[in-house]
């Protein structure tokens, strides 16, 4: 065993394992921290486009998302914390485990507003015209991007290793992971 | 932070009081017999002679039996057995004196474990009377208690050392298990299985009291939140309201019913905060409101990041829930 | 590859030693071929025991490192050197390591080693089978670690209970990682066993009936035959784990029919005879060394042997004594607490063997004798806490707190680890043929010992007064600190032992006196041939004539006063021949052809790799994966001209 092919064997085996994980990086990232909301956001405030908040509301205008969501897609942890925040917040009382009912389905690829990450974040912060409740405020942003992040893995659009698995509960359908891309498109049903 | 007491060795009701006196006699028996094996390996090294590499072996053992050491072998291991069958008996008797526990007029708890904090329902005979706390469970003294015990998401362990043994609450299955306090003082529990990011701060108490002062504290319980005085404590309410606590928790006598956190009616009567982790002080509150990462790294309750006056109202008018 | 051209109807049989025409013929057919290729397709058991063992003494540092981390962070309360994430990380890592990755592979890279010079054979059994074993092995601990270096550890306890490590709380692949890793590493420890069982049943020397093998060899006999029937559940939890997490099935969700506490049987009906796999070899260790040591053959041979047996049968009715705090049946409990105190009673029999034959021999106080009374005094107080644990209300007071990691440090470090340590100054004049310093020694056995007990004493009481297990901080005046504070300098101390261990291993390859043939003056096999032994073992197979076969020699002369024979010869010297013989009795009954060098082990291993670390990501890998493993086995087992040649020709004229 010489010198050279032990150096060999090592970049070779180096290499191949930073491949392999290289995708495992950021899905697998945790980040035990609180991420300061935007408050650089370089758009103005908007208005609430719904009448409905939780609990009591509130006047204020909602911040625009900074940015489309990055590092909250191809994040493991993140997605996860949207899946339970969408059970613990009752998303399912009107949308259903994807399917829908008095609130448009999620798991399909009509988008009324519009499938982006920051346009989903907007509908959350923002509300929507009949029903669909404003959370500005009432949410802080991490939240409202893990639920955004959590939405879109509900059609299929993120990666399979990143998007969750079955939940420990009845099931209504397949697992997220499981789920083909349904690719957007933009109108009413 | 509440003086406590959490020993194996300190047992303050008859739970960990039978199992303290089981493991006095298993102890006592342990020790008899470490101390005679390294006692006969301690003799056969003193008593056996010399040797290195070069002497000759003994063969004189090969086909000739040893009647001596075969004796002596058969006698440690009958002894053995005995003191093992003994042992089997004890924790048998144990076992049984645990389970007769007189259940008489019992306190009937439900203890939710949730990550990283317990859920505490007491199931009165009037369902009106029912009441639903967090992390800080009071009895009164000399009275049974059974506790209920369920799992919201992983298992989890309910675990009072010097109260009774651990029992583990597991989605899906209910169990119970019982225990008495005898005397007065606040005993520290704490999750004994494994159950993610923040499983080593998650801790409870219970508090027993004599049975007068757990009533009075069982009817202030019952009694929803009163409405804060007008100025700072009644604007620290609509702070509540209006961001993310209400989403979560719940403050009987106001529209915010959540169960997803720690119930607060009564939120300032208790100790600690955050399971145990931190006093109860205005101060902690406040470091805890705005930023629970720095304290519970991994926890699920969100900053809440407030302009010093309103979390000072905020505070404030958390510090009326008593 | 440098091998001698086969002619058919060789003339050349072993027989002839060091220095004639033969034993050159079987150096060279029995060495590995030379250069990187060669270094790769070797199938020689010493190569590969070699290689086997270094990696799990690096796999043994690495988890050592992770929990010197561990102690670093717990020294003082409310700490801030590891948050939650990597803490519980290091002590999934630090448990999954220990267990997995070095204390079951080690016994068996010893083993691997030794059992075919103490059976008086060239080989062990399937010796290919034995090098993909070993690479599987390997490939499954660096995917471990590679996993972990880039922050993806896993993180759920070495024990990975659900619904924790279940899709919905343990988010990305993290747990998929660690559930695969079973996979290979069980995949490679069956493999072991098989290989263990078909060489101490069928190749021993002539004249070695089963009543007369080592007592290690029985160490390691029952320890496969439990390897095969406990791995299968841990591979069918980890499976249905990875099932569940990947493809959505239910095993461990109760709202649609699972349960959870499946996930902890089917773990644990593994996991309770995991620690016995751990414990039995090194109490084969100890059976070696005692005798040796002693200057007189072990009291109580068959005691030991039906010991050995009974523990091996025993350890598979523990398992629920981890499940006590569940709500199981009280009765069914109680079944539990009597096997889990009758276990000791085996155990027992031994301890009182070994004592006995100490008190009628006459010692030699080397190292290896050192590690051996260390084990006695760290395993027998381990096992004294063991029979506390085995009480149901004991165990409900004190199961998941510290008082239980003081135990499985005191039964399997002083049970498993100081005996291999023990066993590790014993053999290693053996296999390198220097002899490592006493000196060294004596420091390295006094700094463990004294730094062990440190290190994992007060946890004894952390436990009584609280202190839960897996927790990556503590508050400060719960009375935890100073006790905490002094396992830690225990764990120094322990480190600065091993950094000895290390030191001496090395410096003794190239400064160590020269050992001989029997350094020791042992009786067993192994010492009868060079120290490094030679490539084929023995330049001629000896025959033996009572369990020390080296003490007793060709004395035994029972039958007929005819002298015994002391050897046979007549195996080729220019092909892998070996002899096998019968169960029982060691009559010889074939000449077996064993293969030469080959890389194809190499290349299935890595097939299978692929396919076990595609599967982590998509189930179609189990259908495209199959097809690389079915070339790779196919060319495996194609018969070569050359070999098929040689074989047929000594069918003709053996």
């Amino acid at each position: 065993m010489t010198a050279a092919t032990l150096r060999l064997a090592g970049t070779a085996v180096l290499a191949l394992a930073c491949a392999m994980a290289m995708g495992g990086c950021e899905r697998e990232m945790r980040r035990f921290e609180t991420p300061p909301d935007n408050r650089a956001s370089p758009h103005p405030d908007a208005p609430r486009t719904s009448a409905l908040q939780p609990a009591e509301p509130r006047g204020d205008p909602v911040r625009q998302p900074a940015g489309n969501g990055e590092g909250y897609e191809g994040n493991a942890y993140n997605v996860a914390q949207g899946k339970r925040l969408y059970r613990w917040y009752n998303c399912a009382g009107c949308h259903a485990q994807g399917g829908g009912g008095m609130g448009p389905a999620l798991t399909d690829d009509q988008w009324r507003y519009g499938s982006e990450p920051a346009q989903i974040f907007s509908t959350i912060m923002q509300g929507r015209p009949n029903g669909m409740p404003s959370f500005g405020g009432h949410l802080s942003e991490d939240q409202v991007w893990q639920l955004t992040a959590y939405v879109r893995s509900m059609s299929g659009q993120l990666k399979k290793d990143v998007a969750p698995g079955r939940a420990d509960s009845l099931q209504a359908n397949e697992p997220e992971a499981a789920r083909d891309r349904e690719p957007a498109r933009p109108g009413t049903k | 932070m509440m003086d406590t007491l959490h020993d194996v060795l300190a047992p303050f009701g008859p739970q960990a009081g039978h199992v303290h006196a089981l493991w006095m006699l298993t102890l006592a028996v342990c020790t008899l017999v470490f101390a005679a094996v390294l006692a006969a390996l301690l003799i056969a090294l003193l008593r056996a002679g010399r040797s290195n590499a070069q002497s000759a072996p003994d063969l004189s053992a090969l086909g000739r039996p040893e009647p001596g050491r075969r004796h002596g072998v058969i006698a440690a291991v009958a002894a053995s057995t005995l003191l093992l069958l003994a042992l089997i008996a004890a924790s048998i008797f144990t076992d049984r004196a645990l389970a007769k526990l007189s259940t008489d007029g019992a306190l009937r708890l439900e203890v939710t474990a949730h990550q990283w904090w317990w859920e505490v329902r007491y199931v009165e005979p009037q369902v009106a009377d029912t009441f639903i706390t967090a992390n800080e469970i009071h009895v009164p003294t000399g009275r049974p208690v059974i506790v209920t015990l369920k799992a919201d998401d992983v298992i989890h362990s309910f675990w009072v050392p010097s109260l009774a043994g651990k029992k583990d609450l597991i989605p899906g299955r209910t169990t119970t298990m019982n225990f008495r306090a005898d005397r007065e003082g606040a005993y520290r529990g704490q999750c004994a299985e494994f159950c993610g990011s923040q499983h080593a701060l998650m801790a409870f108490f219970v508090v027993a009291d004599p049975p007068e002062r757990y009533e009075a504290w069982a009817a202030a319980q019952r009694r929803p939140a009163a409405d804060p005085p007008p100025g700072q404590p009644l604007r620290g309410r609509e702070i509540f309201m209006r961001s993310s606590c209400a989403m979560c928790h719940a403050v009987d006598g106001t529209s915010a019913q959540a169960v997803r956190g720690p119930n607060l009616t009564h939120v300032a009567s208790r100790g600690t905060l955050a399971a145990g982790s931190l006093p109860n002080t205005p101060d902690d509150l406040k470091r805890w409101i705005a930023d629970p990462q720095q304290i519970k790294p991994g926890t699920y309750m969100p900053a809440t990041q407030l302009s010093s006056e309103d979390m000072d109202a905020l505070v404030g008018y958390l510090q009326t829930l008593r | 590859m440098d091998q001698p051209r086969h002619t058919p109807a060789s003339h050349l049989k072993d027989g002839p030693g060091r220095g004639s025409r033969e034993a050159a013929a079987l150096d060279a057919t029995w060495r590995d071929p030379p250069g990187l290729m060669g270094w790769l397709a070797a199938v020689n058991h010493k190569s590969i025991a070699r290689r086997f063992i270094v990696t799990t003494f690096g796999f043994f540092v690495a988890g050592g490192l992770l929990a010197f981390v561990m102690r670093l962070q717990l020294a003082r309360p409310g700490s801030k050197l590891v948050g939650p994430d990597l803490y519980n990380q290091l002590f999934t890592m630090h448990g999954s390591t220990m267990m997995f990755l070095f204390a079951v592979p080690v016994m068996q890279a010893v083993t691997i080693y030794l059992l075919p010079l103490m059976m008086g054979t060239r080989s062990v059994a399937f010796p290919r089978l034995n090098a993909f074993a070993y690479w599987i092995f390997l490939f499954g601990g660096l995917m471990l670690y590679v996993v972990f270096f880039l922050g993806a550890g896993p993180d759920v306890g070495w024990f990975s209970y659900v619904p924790l490590a279940g899709p919905d709380f343990s988010p990305g692949k993290r747990t998929d990682f660690w559930a695969q890793m079973i996979t290979f590493t069980e995949l490679s420890a069956l493999v072991e066993a098989i290989v263990v069982i078909t060489t101490v049943f069928k190749l021993r020397a002539p004249g070695m009936t089963l009543n007369r093998i080592p007592l290690f060899a029985w160490a390691m006999l029952v320890t496969a035959f439990m390897i095969l029937f406990a791995m299968p559940s841990v591979m069918l939890a980890s499976t249905t784990l990875i099932t569940d997490r990947l493809v959505g099935t239910h095993f461990y969700n109760p709202a649609e029919g699972g349960d959870a506490v499946l996930w902890q049987h089917l773990f644990w009906f593994f996991g309770h005879p995991e620690v016995y796999l751990i414990f039995l070899p090194g109490l084969g260790f100890i059976s070696a060394i005692i005798p040796t040591f002693a200057r007189r053959p072990m009291f109580g041979y068959t005691a030991m042997v039906l010991s050995l047996i009974a523990t091996a049968f025993l350890a598979f009715g523990l398992w629920v004594h981890h499940m006590f705090a569940v709500n199981l049946p009280e009765l069914g409990k109680s079944f539990f607490t009597a096997a889990s105190m009758l276990i000791a009673i085996p155990s027992a029999v031994q301890i009182f063997c070994w004592i006995a034959t100490l008190w009628s021999g006459r010692l030699n106080f080397k190292t290896p004798l050192l590690f051996v009374l260390g084990f006695f005094f760290i395993l027998v107080l381990g096992g004294m806490t063991g029979i506390m644990l085995a009480s149901v209300p004991l165990d409900l007071q004190v199961h998941d707190s510290y008082f239980v990691v003081a135990h499985l440090h005191y039964v399997l470090i002083g049970g498993a680890v100081f005996p291999l340590f023990g066993a590790f100054y014993y053999w290693y004049p053996k296999i390198t043929g220097r002899m490592m310093s006493e000196r060294l020694g004596r420091w390295n056995f006094w700094l463990f010992f004294i730094g062990f007990n440190l290190a994992f004493f007060p946890m004894h009481l952390l436990g009584l007064r609280g202190m839960p297990r897996r927790v990556y901080t503590y508050q400060a005046g719960l009375g935890w600190d100073t006790l905490n504070l002094v396992s830690t300098i225990g764990a120094v101390v322990i480190a600065l032992s091993a950094l000895l261990f290390v030191i001496n291993a090395v410096r003794s390859l190239r400064r160590g006196a020269l050992a001989g043939v029997n350094p020791w003056g042992a009786g067993t096999l192994e010492w009868a041939t060079e120290s490094p032994p030679p490539p084929c073992n023995f330049y001629a197979i000896p025959v033996v004539h009572g369990r020390e076969p080296l003490w007793q020699g060709p004395r035994a002369v029972a039958e007929g006063g005819a002298p015994a024979f002391t050897h046979v010869s007549g195996l080729a010297a220019d092909t892998r021949e070996v002899l096998a013989t019968t169960v029982l009795d060691a009559r010889p009954d074939l000449r077996v052809n064993f293969p030469d060098p080959t890389i194809w082990p190499l290349v299935s291993a890595l097939a299978v790799t692929a396919l076990f670390l595609g599967s982590i990501f998509t189930p179609w890998a189990v259908v495209w994966g199959s097809i690389p493993i079915a070339i790779a086995l196919t060319a495996w087992f194609w018969p070569r001209h050359s070999e098929t040649a040689v074989h047929l020709s000594l069918e003709r004229k053996p």
